[in-house]
């Protein structure tokens, strides 16, 4: 590392230290300025709830997903500012204050529990959390570790370790306090990191209008894989429709990326956030309607700044891959080969040179080379081989010079990743190769702060469902030491499994994940919890029925209808001997139709009937919950 | 063609993404003032609890 990186992650450290410290001293959470009656800052609780609300997931994830769809994913940055800040801020997060402090719920499922009086739905809703947020955090943690392993020139899965025990240093340091001030911190890096991040890239390819039109220039360069689900260029939604039933391919695929676009990305996550449980939590800890109001300006310019920015830097990676990457390294082999397996859609493996002719025949070229700094041990980079690649070899000690012209998702493909590429790997190399190390180590420190505070929030949403949640309404300890223990062992169980699914799963897996936990969540928790804030007419009955329709709905179309996660699941091959359960004469669209898109709806039907079906609650507990005083037993 | 990106359905989500903050920061600072409400008992209740059984237990 130069000098520069040093001094940074030096007083980044000292920082993080420092303002820890003045926690312990002064003790700033949120509920310590309630305590005392007085509010936070508002842009101190914009960045907070920022903070918690973007991760490395959004960054790096999704900003890959960006290089590979297209600008079109800016549909989800619409909705994270629209749905996720204004609605939340303006409409939810009031009644959320005024119930959860009213009730004195101190979690979500506590605060679905005493809005029905359901001891059921508290321990429901908590299993779902503890059992599918590690997906989530996987997630978060993947996306820190893809960052990581290129910048340091580590293995992904060392990267992977190093970041799972800075996490748990974190947790162990009471970083899962949520002390204000560490948080707004975290969100301040990470705002200066992703408007240096656009300026630079706008600066490099000459200015806005000029990228976009160079993007939207390379339609004629999207890889056959991609047209052949309706990719129609960086700058263009995908062909929509809806294939007819029992066509094959190429016809029944032809419209798959407008619903992966639209069905999972933009809808699963865009509506998803407004039942994530940890943002929920948030806005008990807010004083007034007025903090939420001051709060909301803050929080649509930060998020503007965090996936507006991700997305549109991830989509004109393009350009600055296919037209302007020049990497100083030192070839290591110009005609390497890797085989993409029978039936080419293997992970890449490296063919030795006494492999038999076969296999070096379907094996495709690369170049493979090494960075400087890089060290003999540390894994030899890859690009793909075609008639643009370009190398000069350097004189006398002077480093080769490759460039290799690839569009941002080719330039993905390397050794262990299928033909399709490993889009999760897209922003951590654009930012490694076209912006200079000093800023990849800033960089690395927002990521770091984004991942932080989301997994800091993550862990502590886990930890209390099945510490307070889950333990206590069995064990009927009265807040006992024993739940503290549950809850520290569900925090590690947390960590543990998913640093265990992040080494296994790698690739393409960032945006899935989070897609499907909070399509989930939303499936399941959405119609109860805004159902149970504005409807007095809602009984405990539609809330329980809601969830488990919202739930086993989306379950069964994630097991056995979604192609992409039936098939990685394999419960349905193990089960019924093929992939996934839509029949031959169906339309084969409905393999990509993410289960937010049947689920939900279905949830919010399953409630409006049972809840107009049952008896009402009893009138004065609806009274209660509302606002009146406690009915006696 | 708007800022270099010929798809309508894309430059609009261009815009709206911008529209949506201005959204934001419009309504914040309209009702900056607006939506004091005094601290009651079981706000304050309701932040000791959190201090003592959920933050102690991180």
């Amino acid at each position: 590392m130069d000098l520069i990186s040093i001094v940074l992650v030096i007083l980044y450290l000292m920082l993080t230290g420092y303002l820890g410290y003045l926690g312990y001293q002064r003790t700033k959470t949120a509920a310590d300025y309630l305590v005392a009656g007085r509010s936070a800052n508002p842009i101190v609780m914009a960045l907070s709830y920022g903070a918690t609300f973007i991760s490395t997931s959004a960054i790096v994830g999704f900003g890959g997903t960006a290089a590979s769809l297209g600008m079109g994913v800016l549909w989800l940055t619409v909705l994270n500012i629209f749905v996720g800040i204004f609605i939340a801020f303006v409409f939810l997060g009031n009644p959320t204050r005024r119930m959860g402090h009213h009730l004195d719920a101190h979690t979500f499922p506590e605060l679905i529990a005493k809005r029905y009086d359901s001891r059921l739905l508290q321990v429901l809703c908590a299993l779902i959390i503890f059992c599918f947020m590690p997906l989530y955090a996987m997630a978060v943690m993947v996306g820190g570790a893809e960052f990581m392993a290129p910048i340091f020139h580590i293995s992904y899965d060392a990267a992977l370790y190093v970041f799972a025990l800075i996490v748990a240093a974190y947790v162990i340091a009471g970083g899962l306090k949520g002390v204000m001030l560490t948080d707004a911190m975290q969100g301040g890096i990470m705002l200066a990191g992703m408007a240096i991040l656009l300026v630079a890239t706008y600066g490099l390819l000459g200015g806005v209008t000029e990228a976009h039109a160079a993007l939207g220039a390379l339609r004629d360069q999207v890889p056959g894989f991609l047209k052949a689900i309706g990719h129609q260029g960086w700058t263009a939604m995908p062909k929509f429709g809806f294939a007819e039933a029992g066509l094959a391919p190429p016809g029944g695929v032809a419209y798959h990326m407008w619903w992966i676009l639209v069905s999972t990305i933009v809808m699963g996550v865009g509506i998803g956030v407004l039942a994530q449980p940890q943002l929920i939590v948030r806005f008990m800890t807010v004083k007034s309607k007025q903090s939420l109001n001051r709060a909301a300006a803050a929080g649509g310019i930060f998020i503007l700044f965090m996936t507006g920015v991700a997305f549109t830097v991830g989509a004109l990676s393009n350009v600055y891959f296919a037209q302007k990457e020049a990497i100083a390294c030192r070839i290591v082999d110009d005609a390497a080969r890797l085989d993409p397996g029978p039936d080419g859609k293997g992970k890449l493996a490296l063919v030795p040179g006494n492999a038999p002719e076969e296999i070096k025949a379907r094996a495709k070229r690369f170049v493979s080379y090494r960075l400087p700094g890089a060290s003999e041990e540390a894994p030899l980079s890859y690009a793909m081989w075609t008639d643009k690649t370009e190398i000069e070899r350097g004189a006398g000690g002077a480093p080769d010079m490759l460039r290799p012209h690839l569009i941002a998702v080719l330039r993905s493909v390397g050794l262990g990743t299928t033909l399709q590429g490993n889009t999760d790997t897209l922003i951590p190399a654009y930012v490694r190769s076209a912006l200079p190390h000093w800023f990849g180590v800033l960089f690395m420190l927002t990521l770091l702060s984004a991942a932080m505070s989301t997994m800091s929030s993550q862990f502590h949403t886990m930890g209390t469902a099945l510490g307070r949640d889950v333990f206590e309404q069995y064990a009927r300890h009265e807040h006992g030491s024993k739940s503290i223990h549950v809850t520290r062992f569900a925090i590690v169980a947390g960590i543990v499994v998913a640093l265990v699914l992040g080494k296994y799963v790698r690739g393409n897996i960032i945006a899935l994940a989070t897609a499907i936990f909070m399509g989930l969540c939303a499936s399941s928790f959405l119609p109860l919890f805004v159902f149970g804030l504005f409807w007095k007419r809602m009984t405990k009955p539609a809330a329980v029925a809601s969830l488990l329709v919202g739930f086993l709905t989306s379950g069964f179309w994630l097991l056995f209808v979604n192609g992409k996660t039936a098939g990685g699941i394999g419960l349905c091959q193990a089960w019924f001997g093929k992939p996934n359960l839509v029949p031959a004469t169906w339309s084969l669209t409905w393999t990509v139709v993410d289960p937010i898109v049947v689920a939900l709806p279905l949830s919010i039907l399953t409630a409006v009937v049972v809840a107009l079906a049952t008896k009402p609650m009893p009138r004065a507990y609806v009274d209660y919950v509302f606002g009146g005083p406690k009915p006696s037993p | 063609m708007v800022l270099g990106i010929e798809s309508p359905a894309v430059w609009l989500a261009y815009v709206l993404s911008l529209a949506s903050a201005a959204l934001c920061v419009v309504y914040g600072i309209a009702n900056w003032n607006k939506g004091e409400e005094p601290v009651k008992k079981e706000d304050v209740d309701w932040a000791k609890e959190e201090k003592a059984e959920v933050e102690d237990a991180l």
